[in-house]
């Protein structure tokens, strides 16, 4: 763990982007190479089955220490971070352990599934031979967020620099469902069998426009209508059928209507789209999606009142080679092609493109999206390849107004009147580099079942009570929208929005994609 | 008929009917004792001051033309119907517990204390009596000070880095106290180079050297510096246009807030370390026990929580509402007390 903590502390201590991808890259050097391929997991968002939960780990703290558990419910807000807070009340140890990150996380899985006193004994011996600091790592390992201020760009980056892979290969091989308990780091950073898998590539992500004047002429761009669905790609290569979402997460399962697309699809191809309902001419509202996707079995009727369809933006591989780095022009041209040759009544459309001589008459229909059940535009230049991640100038998101971001819930609280027994008032957060910062608070804007889902989650979930108030995980995604912004110096995020409501709940969207007070600063 | 309580709670701060004389005091009152020269606790205005001989020189130098007088520690003084003492708090040099003893029952106001020895300050000692009014900065059980040893190996290596690497050393670290204790323990351990100082921690350091409080050489900053100087500042100078004028340097805080991971990215301040002049958790603790004092009383700091605590462990507790509680949010680290 010694190592590992090393990390830690070398990219806790700076805000510097270099200092922390020549800390990360060192790392991958010359740490044990299964540690190498936990720490990316962990820092990808993936982690071990949880041995504990948090109100196990609390109880068994505050009996290490001494203490009464109010005690420690009254330090966790103060220290903000309960792995903290743990690691600090307990104790000093005499031993010292020199268990590897991969050594810990074992034991950690061993304990899962066991008798409680096995694994409040088995938690109890950990902290009893790790340093403050370490044990503050191990609770992490636990209780998950390890985010260490490090995008996923930037581990790809420290990463290609320790291994001399290129960082969109490495950025795609690190996608999917791969287990770190099993899996090898030069398997891992090496081209295994990549195309009769199912893994994914990294989507390409756009960043919002301000003025659409600077961008050049029209006739550079190709505009389609931003939908209001599910982002995913659909994978068929040989003996793999696949479709994901953009959190990484793999919904095959969900849409059986696209099966049939395994047979009607070229072989080896790889699509770029949004998983949408369809009513007769248009997607239907997303609340008949939101149906969908919580359900892991789809029951018959739900599949015929909310039929799926797949509407393709983007064409990434065809006949299994990799098209990312053709320009968009050819790409949408052999996905049109590719359509135009399946049979008739599939569940799946490329998604018309959007015509208009100049930007005023791009913008005049860009006010008629609403209609079409759409956000707005999607603006991508005709000449750029198919990047991985966020690079500003090529994609651009053109949206209606309002205003939007997506945050998560840190506080529910419970609603008024006729929804008393609710939790309908909750308060969110978005990211301010490493940290979770509450920005706002929304009370409406979802349906009472969704109310009543979240009441139930909250309930189940809940690290802390204040008073009416209920502290939970940063697990829930909702879309936010609000009409304006304005400084604020009472606030702590420095900011107040007018007219806050949720949107939606985002299922697909990780916590780690929601918006940043940055991004919503750039609204001033 | 009840006895007077030895000290009260009032709006202008503690204070004592018998003496008629506060302890303090945040309002400008006729009569001030003092416990210390840190401004939340020496404040301008009052009409005559009592503070210790080694408090006074800084309290003079902070506070311009007042009227004051100096006391030894443990010199008993009769003020009215009180008996006055004042008592090492270990805290910065100079600084004291005050004893007020009125017709045989004793109440002690610990100003700000630590128990741990920093080799400056005039070590802690523990003083008896029925009621002890604490301040509890750091009233909660995820406080624990690393030695004093240890974070001076620690901050040598960090200086000796930055030379090494042609960077100087900038600490933050506050002007009376803890800039001194740092550069003492550092002399102690082993200078990496020469010590410089901010313009408001130079005076200060060097009336404590001229009081005879064991100080290495310093520097006041007044134009380049050799890249292997640390540079001792107030923590607002860290990060500001006077530290960009250092050249290439390293900065790092020095603070028992350090110990929280939450305050120290909120602050964003480069290298940490944990170093208080407060009581950790432990050190309340055993300093409040070994008083023998069945009611206690907190103030500044944690002090709902560290209050609760104590009538769970069976004493008579209560708080003192401070100014300063009244001003900031309670128990935010922010306010960085001194
Ligand atoms: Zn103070
Ligand atoms: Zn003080």
């Amino acid at each position: 763990m010694n190592r590992f903590a090393q990390l830690f502390n070398a990219l806790d201590a700076t805000t510097k982007t270099g200092a922390k991808t020549e800390a990360l890259a060192q790392y991958f050097r010359d740490a044990p190479k299964p540690d190498r391929v936990w720490t990316i997991a962990l820092l990808s968002g993936r982690r071990p089955k949880r041995a504990a939960n948090s109100t196990e780990l609390r109880a068994w703290a505050a009996e290490a220490a001494g203490l009464p558990d109010w005690l420690v419910d009254e330090s966790y807000p103060i220290v903000g971070d309960l792995a903290e807070t743990i690691a600090l009340i307990l104790p000093p140890t005499q031993t010292r352990s020199n268990l590897s990150l991969t050594g810990w996380i074992d034991t950690l899985i061993a304990l899962t599934g066991q008798s409680i006193e096995a694994r409040r004994a088995g938690v109890l011996a950990a902290w009893n031979s790790l340093a403050t600091e370490e044990r503050f790592l191990f609770n992490k390992l636990i209780t998950g967020g390890f985010r260490m201020g490090v995008s996923g760009g930037l581990m790809t980056r420290a990463l290609a620099q320790a291994t001399g892979v290129d960082q969109s290969q490495l950025a795609h091989r690190l996608m999917g469902n791969w287990d770190p308990a099993t899996t090898d780091f030069d398997d891992l950073i090496s081209d295994a069998d990549q195309t009769t898998s199912t893994r994914p590539y990294p989507f390409a992500l756009a960043s919002g426009v301000e003025d659409v004047a600077e961008l050049g002429p029209v006739t550079d761009w190709l505009a389609e209508w931003k939908w209001d669905g599910i982002r995913g790609q659909l994978i068929n290569r040989p003996g793999a059928f696949a479709l994901w979402s953009r959190g990484e997460e793999l919904i095959t399962d969900r849409f059986p209507e696209f099966d049939v697309l395994a047979r009607a699809l070229p072989q080896g191809c790889v699509l770029d789209g949004e998983v949408v309902v369809w009513g007769d001419s248009a997607p239907a509202p997303f609340a008949l999606l939101q149906k969908r996707i919580t359900r892991k079995t789809v029951p018959k009727k739900l599949l015929a009142d909310a039929p799926a369809r797949f509407l393709a933006y983007d064409l990434l591989e065809l006949s299994g080679r990799d098209l990312r780095e053709a320009p968009l022009a050819t790409r949408r041209q052999a996905l049109d092609t590719m359509i135009a040759a399946l049979p008739a009544g599939l569940p799946i459309a490329a998604s018309p493109v959007v015509v208009a001589p100049d930007w005023v008459g791009l913008a005049g229909l860009r006010a008629s999206a609403r209609d079409k059940m759409a956000e707005g535009l999607m603006l991508k230049r005709l000449s750029a390849p198919y990047h991985t991640g966020r690079k500003r100038g090529d994609w651009y998101k053109w949206k209606l107004d309002p205003y939007t971001v997506d945050a998560v819930m840190i506080y529910a609280q419970s609603g008024h009147g006729r929804r008393a027994t609710l939790f309908t008032d909750f308060t969110f957060a978005v990211w301010d580099g490493p940290d979770l910062v509450p920005f706002t608070k929304a009370y409406s804007g979802l349906t009472d079942a969704e109310f009543r889902q979240i009441t139930d989650w909250v309930k189940k979930n809940t690290i802390e009570r204040f008073g009416p108030v209920r502290s939970v995980p940063a697990e829930l995604v909702f879309e936010i929208a609000f009409e304006g912004i304005a400084q604020s110096p009472r606030h702590k995020s420095g900011i107040a929005l007018r007219f806050p409501r949720m949107l939606r709940w985002r299922r697909d969207k990780p916590v780690a994609e929601i918006g940043t007070l940055d991004e919503l600063r750039a609204l001033l | 008929m009840a006895v007077k309580p030895v000290l009260s709670f009032t709006e202008k701060g503690i204070y004592c009917p018998a003496g008629d004389f506060y302890i303090d005091p945040w309002r400008p009152v006729p009569r001030a004792l003092v416990t210390h020269g840190h401004l939340d606790h020496a404040r301008p205005g009052h009409g005559a001051y009592l503070a210790t001989h080694a408090a006074l020189p800084v309290i003079r130098h902070r506070l311009g033309a007042i009227t004051a007088d100096g006391i030894g520690y443990a010199e008993p003084r009769q003020i009215g119907a009180a008996q006055v003492s004042f008592h090492p708090a270990g805290h910065v040099p100079g600084s004291a517990q005050i004893r007020v003893a009125v017709g045989g029952e004793v109440w002690v106001v610990s100003g700000d204390y630590k128990l741990a020895t920093d080799g400056l300050s005039e070590p802690f000692e523990s003083v008896k009596c029925h009621t002890f009014i604490t301040e509890c900065t750091f009233g909660l059980p995820v406080f624990h000070w690393p030695t004093q040893a240890q974070t001076a190996a620690d901050m040598a290596a960090w200086w000796g880095r930055n030379a090494a690497n042609g960077r100087v050393s900038v600490m933050g670290a506050y002007g009376l106290g803890k800039a001194q204790r740092i550069m003492a323990m550092l002399a102690d351990h082993g200078l990496q180079g020469p010590i410089y100082t901010h313009g408001a921690v130079e005076p200060i350091t060097q009336i404590l050297r001229a009081q005879g409080y064991s100080l290495p050489p310093t520097t006041k900053v007044a134009g380049p510096v050799p890249t292997n100087a640390l540079v001792i500042a107030p923590p607002s100078a860290l990060g500001s246009a006077w530290a960009a004028k250092l050249g290439p340097h390293a900065e790092a805080f020095a603070s028992g807030w350090m110990a929280l991971r939450g305050v120290r990215r909120r602050r964003n301040l480069g290298t940490r370390f944990v170093i208080s002049d407060h009581a950790d958790w432990d050190g309340l603790n055993s300093a409040i026990r070994a008083t023998g004092a069945t009611r206690i009383f907190a103030t500044h700091g944690y002090t709902t929580q560290f209050r609760r605590w104590l009538e769970a462990q069976g004493y008579d507790a209560g708080i003192v509402a401070t100014e300063w509680q009244g001003e900031a949010a309670e128990g935010e680290p922010e306010a960085n007390p001194e």
